[in-house]
């Protein structure tokens, strides 16, 4: 159940087209299931009623989608970003993706995504309709009536040990921070105990279900480029579609080394992989090992701070 | 009669200015070293781009070796900073994903160390003859 | 389709011993795109050079690659012999097979198969060169100096003597610096006034020489050659021009009391002043802080007694804009803030000086006529207590000071002793230090003199605690060697204050794009083999402001600063090493991430106008590479996440051609 109403969204929206200080808004849209919501451009206060959805299903980083958006029009545009979601925002500000002058950020507390596939696992398939009551989500099934789950249950394993606040808004609703206590490093550092033997097996299972979809890809906040390496044939390392275990070793290597440094654990790699690939566990790596080598950093939590990995000290440790 | 074992195939990246001519070094020194280490010249070790070092695997190499100028001593003042963090990172990864960490390693080797990367090779060959071919990381498609 | 020539080098036997060049050339006649292959005795000869060019023409090679020794032996040869050829000479890759092959093998099956394989991935980057063209930069022939000091000064003789013309800058209203406000110099106490006042003229009436005094530079863009630098002259509301320097005004002036800065505070001057009597340009200058007239506009007394009419109260700030091939950085020293020593009573007596002070009371222009007379009460101090190391080589955790050795203090320390007892031989002198540093010519002969000869106790140890009670200053120390605590009863107490750069270093630093260290010193293009240049381009390091010196030091850095200006500006045009870095605009997202690597900040951002593949047209930031400054090094290469950024003559497809020949 989320702290902030819908009507607390909408009114902040209608204020901010009704000024005139921007003329659209990016939001969630209602999709074809409840649990199917869309980012979408809403160009009326009309459209924002009709349409406009905020719950436990709304997962999606608008950070990105600003990148086109603002070069569409010289009006500013309304966002509604998420604790989480500022932190990407930042970071494409500090990589000067957009011009922060042409976006209005309403920061919305949050408390806590669900994740469907919790959910499924419990109700099953065929789900209906999914219904939010205090604390616990009612999930009408076709096959199994309905079933009740705790929502703290159906809790998204990101929004598990979220820590994020809002780190940049021009209006914020509620206080937007979370303190969850979960660990997020836990599970990387599961694998690290593991033998060699072990992970490789572990990621080999993982990888192999890869589908070269690219959605991992082209949901990233850090994953911005004018034309991504792997679908330039200047590259070298264009592939349309993995011709074996290795293709999606190197595409995974490389796009979490890529973003390493840059990527701000929002896991949207991992909500989004049509596989179930925990893809967020490679970010998270090169998360923890920048922590431990070079000291705590958050990517997306200052404007101007300089990535580690375009940055140095004479002392640093040796591969 | 011994058998004769495939020799691990090893690339080494050196920087033009320091393990180059290092390597050219060992060369005037005529100090031996396996012929299976081949190596690739690039100008300073911060070229060395992560994915020049997956091709290597990908294509067939049991071992990848990069070797630049000394921290501090880089011709360009910063260039091997910025390959030791890339590295550090690069390598946690590989090891975390299963591959043999003794696969990869970075040397600093200054031109006055010819006997160093004469070492370092030997040594480096050694260890990656121990754990004997890459397959984890090979492309199959490239094999003969 | 490339046509490719390999040609494969005996080297007498020092390759031929170990590798079957026959095999080789068989082999590598077999590869794509090589339409001729041959192997010879020595291909660096004059004979197998020519054999080159031959075949270069004759056959229309349009790449070759040479199986021979290290490139970085023969790679220019073979350059210049393709150029010769009329074949680009960036067409030519090297195989080495002598070095990395021949000479480190013994046995000559797998010698001989290396050394194919090393000509096969030279042959692949070789199909992938492109004919690069060294770019040309014309060259401002005039350098600026910013820094009128010692180092400054030198720096633009130099210049100058070789026929360049040569700008100094220099913040304060005259040139000198802080050689100016010494009295004599280690090791030989020549007087620092009788060898540097020379200069300073010479520097004024040199006509290759402008001196921009009491001005600062305000803004600086372009690269090496072609710098463009704004500079801001302040208002002196004197008319540089008409000012015969007759000192009229600074007598007549009703403003007495400004602390004297040239002296350090310990006296007064007025508002309208020249600092000191050899001051370059010798031109009075208004202090606006204090002059009642452009405070209050009431007084106007030195307008009306100047008879040259030069006192302008309506003057402005001047901006000035200039352009220079070269910029050569000489900012200097001064000694750190105090305020942290505060065990050594500095803010608390007036008998606690520094050594700069110490300088001035010395000096027979100084405060005291050069009598050595305490602040607080101008009597003659019987006991004299140095205390060294005030500031320097602290430790990092100390938050206070600097890590590293000032270098000079040892040496003036001595100095200032042996003066002392020379001049005043009733005078007890004590030197605490850390450890006596004297290496330099004649410098350890000096300091043993002074300890042996002069009778100054040099005792090893620090000084704890220094408190000032009715004119006495208590001493209180600890003599390592002997153990023990001291307790002295001194009248004047002179502290070594560490020196520092100057604080306009940084903001400096920052317009140059030129690195600075930890403790804002420039940082060197090579601490061994580049001492004198910048990493940036163009700029150019003198004196202190690169680390700690003595004078001698300094005048040899200054002028090799010169002698690197010279070099470059000697030159038409500057020829740039063609294998830089580009970017492919289309792909680049503007991220700025290969800026943040770029040791030589030859990266900027545009923001331009694109045709996108959808027919609209968009406005993009984008990366460009100055050919001019980029060194080659790839840093940016490996950065860019779009790989937008590429570098001629290793690029990425280069190099993987290279790798997948060598996995092959």
């Amino acid at each position: 159940m989320q702290r902030i109403n819908r009507s607390e969204l909408i009114k902040a929206a209608a204020k901010l087209i009704e000024s005139g200080e921007a003329d659209r808004v990016l939001g969630w849209k209602k999709g074809e299931f409840d649990y199917d919501v869309t980012p979408y451009v809403f160009n009326s206060i009309d459209e924002i009623e009709k349409d406009f959805v905020w719950g436990d299903f709304c997962g999606a980083n608008f950070s990105k989608y600003l990148i086109k958006e603002t070069a569409k029009s010289d009006k500013k545009v309304a966002v509604f970003l998420k604790p989480c979601d500022t932190y990407s925002f930042n970071q494409l500000l500090i990589e000067h993706r957009f011009e922060r002058e042409k976006v209005c950020v309403i920061g919305v507390s949050c408390s806590g995504m669900a994740d469907i596939r919790k959910i499924k696992d419990t109700a099953g398939e065929g789900i209906a309709k999914i219904e939010e009551q205090d604390g616990y989500l009612n999930v009408f099934t076709l096959y199994d009536g309905i079933v009740k789950i705790d929502s703290k249950d159906a809790l998204a394993e990101r929004c598990l040990c979220c820590t994020k606040r809002c780190v940049v808004y021009d209006e914020l609703l509620g206080d937007g921070e979370n303190k969850a206590d979960n660990d997020r490093f836990a599970k990387v550092e599961e694998l690290e105990e593991l033998t060699e033997e072990q992970r490789y097996a572990f990621w080999k299972s993982e990888l192999s279900k890869c589908i070269r979809c690219n959605a991992c890809r082209d949901v990233c906040p850090a994953c911005t480029c004018e034309k991504c390496v792997f679908d330039d044939p200047r590259s070298v390392l264009e592939n349309k579609a993995a011709a074996n275990e290795f293709e999606e070793k190197l595409y995974h290597i490389i796009r979490a080394f890529h973003v390493a440094g840059r990527c701000t654990d929002c896991g949207e790699c991992s909500r989004v992989c049509p596989q179930n690939i925990p893809l967020h566990l490679l970010n998270r790596k090169f998360i923890k090992d920048i922590n431990a080598f070079y000291g705590q950093y958050q990517a997306g939590e200052k404007a101007g701070q300089r990535a580690p990995l375009v940055d140095y000290t004479t002392e640093d440790r040796e591969p | 009669m011994q058998i004769e074992e495939k020799k691990p195939l090893i690339a080494a990246f050196c920087c033009n200015w320091c393990s180059y001519a290092g390597a050219d070094l060992a060369g005037n020194n005529r100090l031996n070293y396996p012929d299976n280490v081949k190596i690739i010249r690039v100008p300073c070790s911060c070229r060395v781009d992560p994915t020049f070092i997956l091709r290597a695997f990908q294509r067939g190499a049991d071992g990848v070796l990069i070797c630049g100028c000394h921290p501090g001593d880089c011709h360009y003042t910063t260039g091997n900073y910025y390959t030791r963090r890339r590295m550090t990172l690069l390598f946690s990864m590989l090891e975390y994903l299963g591959i043999e960490k003794e696969r990869t390693r970075v040397e600093w080797v200054s031109a006055a160390e010819g006997a160093k990367f004469a070492q370092t090779v030997n040594e480096f060959t050694a260890a990656v003859s121990a754990l004997g071919e890459n397959r984890r990381l090979e492309d199959l498609r490239c094999k003969e | 389709m490339q046509r490719i020539g390999v040609f494969i080098c005996h080297c007498g036997s020092n390759i031929a011993a170990t590798v079957d060049t026959s095999a080789v050339v068989n082999a590598l006649s077999a590869e794509p795109g090589v339409v001729c292959a041959v192997d010879y005795p020595y291909m660096c000869s004059a004979s197998g050079q020519d054999m080159i060019k031959e075949a270069i023409k004759e056959k229309e090679l349009t790449g070759i690659v040479i199986c021979s020794c290290s490139p970085r032996m023969h790679e220019a040869t073979f350059r210049k012999a393709a150029a010769a050829a009329g074949l680009n000479p960036y067409m030519v890759e090297i195989a080495n097979i002598r070095e990395q092959c021949s000479w480190v093998h013994k046995d000559k099956q797998t010698a001989t198969e290396k050394a194919i394989v090393l000509g096969r991935a030279a042959i692949a980057k070789v199909s992938l060169n492109t004919p690069l063209q060294p770019g040309e930069i014309p060259v401002t022939k005039r350098a600026l100096v910013i820094g009128g000091g010692i180092a400054g000064i030198q720096t633009a003789l130099d210049i100058a003597d070789a026929g360049f013309e040569v700008d100094i800058v220099e913040k304060k209203p005259t040139i000198g610096g802080k050689m100016a406000q010494l009295d004599k110099t280690f090791p030989t106490l020549d007087c620092a006034a009788c060898i540097l006042t020379p200069k300073m003229v010479e520097a004024s009436q040199n006509e290759k020489i402008r001196i921009y005094s009491y001005s600062k530079v305000e803004e600086v863009s372009g690269f090496v050659g072609n710098f463009t630098v704004k500079i801001r002259k302040k208002a002196r509301f004197v008319d540089e021009n008409k000012c015969t320097g007759c000192g009229l005004c600074t007598e007549k002036c009703p403003v007495k009391n400004v602390p004297n800065e040239f002296n350090l505070g310990m006296d007064s001057r007025h508002a309208v002043y020249i600092p000191f009597a050899q001051a370059v340009p010798k031109v009075a200058v208004i202090d606006a802080d204090y002059c009642r007239m452009l405070k209050d506009g009431k007084c106007g007394l030195c307008s009306k007694i100047c008879g040259a009419g030069a006192i302008k109260y309506d003057q402005e700030d001047e901006i000035i804009e200039n352009k220079y091939g070269a910029i050569v950085a000489a900012t200097g020293c001064e000694p750190i803030d105090l305020d942290k020593f505060d065990e050594f009573a500095y803010s608390k007596s007036k008998d606690v000086i520094t050594s700069l002070q110490f300088e001035r009371l010395m000096n027979a222009a100084g405060p005291t006529g050069g009598v050595l007379l305490r602040p607080s009460d101008n009597k003659h101090p019987k006991t004299i207590v140095f205390v060294q190391c005030v500031g320097s080589r602290c430790e990092a955790h100390a938050k206070k000071g600097k890590e590293y050795c000032s270098k000079i203090c040892c040496m003036y320390t001595a100095k200032h002793a042996m003066l002392t007892r020379e001049k005043y031989p009733d005078t007890d002198v004590y030197v605490f230090y850390i450890d006596v540093r004297t290496p330099g010519k004649n410098f350890d002969e000096f300091y043993r003199r002074v300890a042996e000869e002069y009778g100054v106790h040099y005792i090893k140890g620090m000084v704890g605690k220094i408190c000032a009670e009715n004119g006495t200053l208590k001493v209180q120390a600890s003599d390592l060697l002997a153990d023990k605590q001291l307790h002295i009863d001194a009248d004047l107490v002179v502290l070594a204050a560490a020196i520092e750069p100057d604080r306009s270093t940084r903001p400096l630093a920052t317009m140059l794009t030129a690195s600075m260290d930890t403790n804002d010193f420039f940082t060197e293009a090579h601490p061994k083999l580049r001492p004198v240049e910048s990493p940036t381009a163009g700029i150019f390091l003198s004196g202190c402001c690169q680390g700690p010196k003595d004078i001698p030091e300094t005048v040899a850095q200054a002028g090799a600063a010169a002698s690197k200006v010279i070099g470059l500006l000697c030159k038409d045009r500057l020829t740039a090493n063609p294998c830089v870095a580009h970017c492919d605009e289309m792909s680049c997202n503007g991220c700025s991430t290969c800026e943040n690597v770029c040791p030589y900040h030859a990266v900027t951002y545009i923001e331009k106008e694109f045709r996108m593949p959808d027919r609209t047209t968009k406005i993009r930031r984008v990366a460009q590479v100055n050919p001019a400054v980029c060194q080659g090094c790839g840093a940016c290469t490996v950065a860019c996440p779009s790989k937008a950024m590429d570098l001629y003559g290793f690029s990425g497809k280069q190099i993987y051609a290279e790798v997948d020949a060598i996995c092959r």
